[in-house]
């Protein structure tokens, strides 16, 4: 199992780009946000959580197809099926390197992001806390996808349809968390549903995105 | 017949051929039924209730409105029973008749939200608002298009019926927590769902509920959109295995060259 | 360890292609399967390797005996020789690489990125791939593919040598490997088409 994360991990480091890749979008979606709504630094504070959310989620929808595409493609998923490792676990493993190469740069990104969006000081913590927990439920819903859309020609454009539908409870108590902190209010609610919808999804969803991926296998 | 005997003759419509003959048999009947309950409830409704007191002649599209969003989510409700049906004992007909709903589901909840928006501009004076209850129908929509679409997409039709049934699966459980999540991030503006409440406490008439005279018009109509949904999806499954029919065919062909 | 086969239907995309298939493959030996392409027999390597279920039949002695390796090669172009090797090593449970470097002559590419071996050069490190494994049933699609001369003659002896070790194989192929044992035509095995009448049982 170690192996398979290691591996993935030294894939994503030395492919070069499927790392900054997300990284780049999620900056230029947070830079051409004050271009569309104009620069008053009340409207930007107030509409800064959302943002850096939404631009969290698309970074990270963006590197999906490749989470899976790529061993399907040259075999590796074939072997892989017929190893002693359950599939269970080459899904869970799967995507918590796409949390580590996408999810965790993008937490780490986003406070810098943040100051050009002007979010307002309390904000910060939240914002980070809340996709320090959020994203992991992004990554394994995301594997989801990829494992539903595997072997399709041209899968990109429908995993993003049925991605995003499923993203819809993750994205409203994550920025919610990062809107109520920003504001100064209580966040424990939402923070408790997110945290509640990710161990959830780890602990469910890769039981269905196995099964899924050996239909596919097929 | 014992019960489980019963049980058993119940999986014998699975057999495609089957089904054709007893859905042909039993058709006319759900669609005769189910035009006669929506033109009498419609009329009735239309023409034959009193203006409201305070949304005027404009409420009379609940007559519209409720079936169609009734069946906007009982047809998601079916298409996740007989996907647990196709996914548990692998009958065909099971999986294209949730194939066979699923455009159905979309064109209901396209009428409950277009109803509700022609509603909604006079009463609330928007067209749309991100009400829960309008959030979650769009939500609905979304899923119904993904799951259309992956249908679409896939050629293998087994591994098109098991993959779409695992994601109406899942997506039943996330349209559920969008729900809740929809209803905790903005409390609304629509009025809770009226219809039962009413049939509850019959001759009560209060203003959240709906009163007697709109109620029996609109129970008419309620059923008259089950049987058209039961006659649509009979139909449709009925293309659905023909369809496939001519594809296994014509697959063969290409095999035994 | 002997894989028994008996009875064997297998199916394509919902369509029956083969039929009545019965065969064992005992420990050191090769069953060569040959038949006209589109027949099914990367259809029946991916049943036997677990891959697919089976329509009908018994297929024994398979589970966790099998290294299946498809057209594709499953390398990643980004690591070296001995990074994809120790990969699928340390996914089976395996020790050591260095035979399966030794027995397809990959000690002087260890360190090379495996995007940059030439196309008979991938094929032997696909192949060192199902060695390093350590199962003993091989199950491999035209593994020949793209080899010249030299490197199909290294390949059947690192058969060979697999099959005195008491492994087995069953190869697709259309080549004379050389190799000790028989040929399996599955081209009798074609699914019979039903009658045109026959609905009930599902959609043929």
């Amino acid at each position: 199992m170690i192996a398979l994360l290691l591996r993935d991990l030294k894939l994503a480091l030395r492919a070069g780009g499927g790392f900054g890749l997300g990284l780049a979008f999620f900056l230029i979606v947070t830079v051409l946000v004050p271009f569309s709504v104009g620069p008053q630094s009340s409207l930007l504070s107030t509409i800064a959580p959302g943002i850096l959310w939404l631009g969290a989620l698309l970074a990270c929808l963006l590197s999906l197809d490749r989470l899976l595409a790529l061993d399907w493609e040259d075999g590796s998923l074939d072997l892989l099926a017929t190893a002693p490792l359950p599939l269970e676990s080459v899904v869970t493993i799967k995507a918590l390197a796409h949390w580590l190469t996408t999810g965790l740069p993008l937490v780490l990104a986003a406070p810098f992001l943040g100051v050009l969006l002007n979010l307002p000081v309390p904000g910060f913590s939240w914002l980070v806390i809340s996709l320090l927990i959020g994203t992991p439920a992004m990554s394994v819903i995301g594997t989801f996808g990829a494992a539903l859309t595997v072997g399709l020609k041209r899968g990109g454009l429908l995993l993003s349809l049925l991605v995003l539908p499923l993203y819809v409870p993750t994205l409203i108590f994550g920025a919610e968390v990062a809107r109520r902190g920003a504001m100064g209010m209580e966040t424990q609610t939402p923070l408790l549903m997110l945290a509640g919808i990710t161990a959830a999804t780890i602990a469910l969803l890769p039981f269905a995105s196995a099964a899924v991926l050996r239909i596919n296998l097929r | 017949m014992s019960i489980a005997a019963k049980a058993n003759a119940l999986w014998e419509y699975a057999n495609p051929r089957k089904f054709l003959a007893t859905s042909e048999r039993v058709m006319p009947f759900f669609w005769i039924t189910s035009i006669a309950c929506i033109v009498v409830g419609l009329i009735w409704g239309f023409f034959f209730t009193p203006d409201d007191y305070k949304q005027g002649s404009t409420v009379k599209i609940i007559y519209l409105h409720v079936p169609a969003a009734l069946m906007a989510i009982n047809c998601w409700l079916m298409m996740l029973a007989t996907s647990l049906v196709w996914l548990v004992r692998r009958h065909h007909v099971s999986a294209l008749a949730a194939r066979a709903a699923a455009p159905i589901g979309i064109v209901m909840t396209l009428i409950a939200l277009a109803t509700g928006a022609i509603w909604g501009q006079p009463m609330w004076g928007t067209w749309w608002a991100w009400d829960p209850r309008l959030t979650s129908f769009l939500i609905l929509f979304l899923f119904y298009l993904g799951y259309v679409a992956l249908w679409e997409a896939i050629e293998d039709p087994d591994t098109a019926a098991d993959l779409t049934s695992v994601l109406c699966l899942v997506g039943s459980v996330f349209a559920l927590l969008s729900r809740y999540a929809v209803n905790f991030w903005n409390q609304g503006l629509h009025q809770g769902a009226s219809v039962m409440r009413a049939a509850a406490v019959t001759g009560a008439d209060t203003e959240e509920k709906v009163s007697n005279i709109y109620f029996y018009p609109l129970l008419l109509c309620m059923i008259g959109f089950v049987l058209l949904f039961i006659a649509l999806v009979l139909y449709r499954t009925g293309t659905e295995i023909r369809a496939r029919r001519i594809k296994a065919l014509l697959a063969r062909e290409r095999v035994n060259g | 360890m002997t894989l028994t086969v008996t009875d064997l239907a297998i199916t394509r995309g919902g369509i029956p292609v083969l039929e009545g298939l019965s065969f064992t493959l005992p420990a050191g030996k090769a069953l060569i399967l040959r038949g006209p392409n589109g027949i099914g027999k990367t259809t029946l390597l991916r049943t036997l390797a677990g891959l697919q279920p089976p329509l009908q039949g018994r297929i024994e002695g398979a589970e966790d005996q099998i290294a299946y390796a498809s057209h594709s090669d499953g390398l990643k172009p980004t690591l070296t020789v001995v990074e994809n090797l120790n990969f699928w090593a340390s996914v089976f449970g395996t020790q050591g690489i260095q035979p399966a470097l030794d027995a397809f002559a990959l000690n002087d590419l260890a360190d090379r990125h495996a995007g940059n071996l030439s196309a008979g050069q991938k094929r032997r490190l696909g192949l060192a791939r199902m060695l390093v494994t350590g199962r003993p049933i091989w199950m491999l699609d035209e593994p020949t593919v793209s080899l010249d001369q030299n490197a199909v003659k290294m390949f059947a002896d690192a058969v060979r040598t697999h099959l005195g070790q008491g492994g087995s194989a069953l190869i697709a192929t259309h080549i004379d490997l050389g190799l000790d044992g028989e040929v399996l035509d599955v081209g009798p095995n074609k699914a019979k088409p039903k009658p045109i009448d026959d609905f009930d049982g599902g959609f043929l």
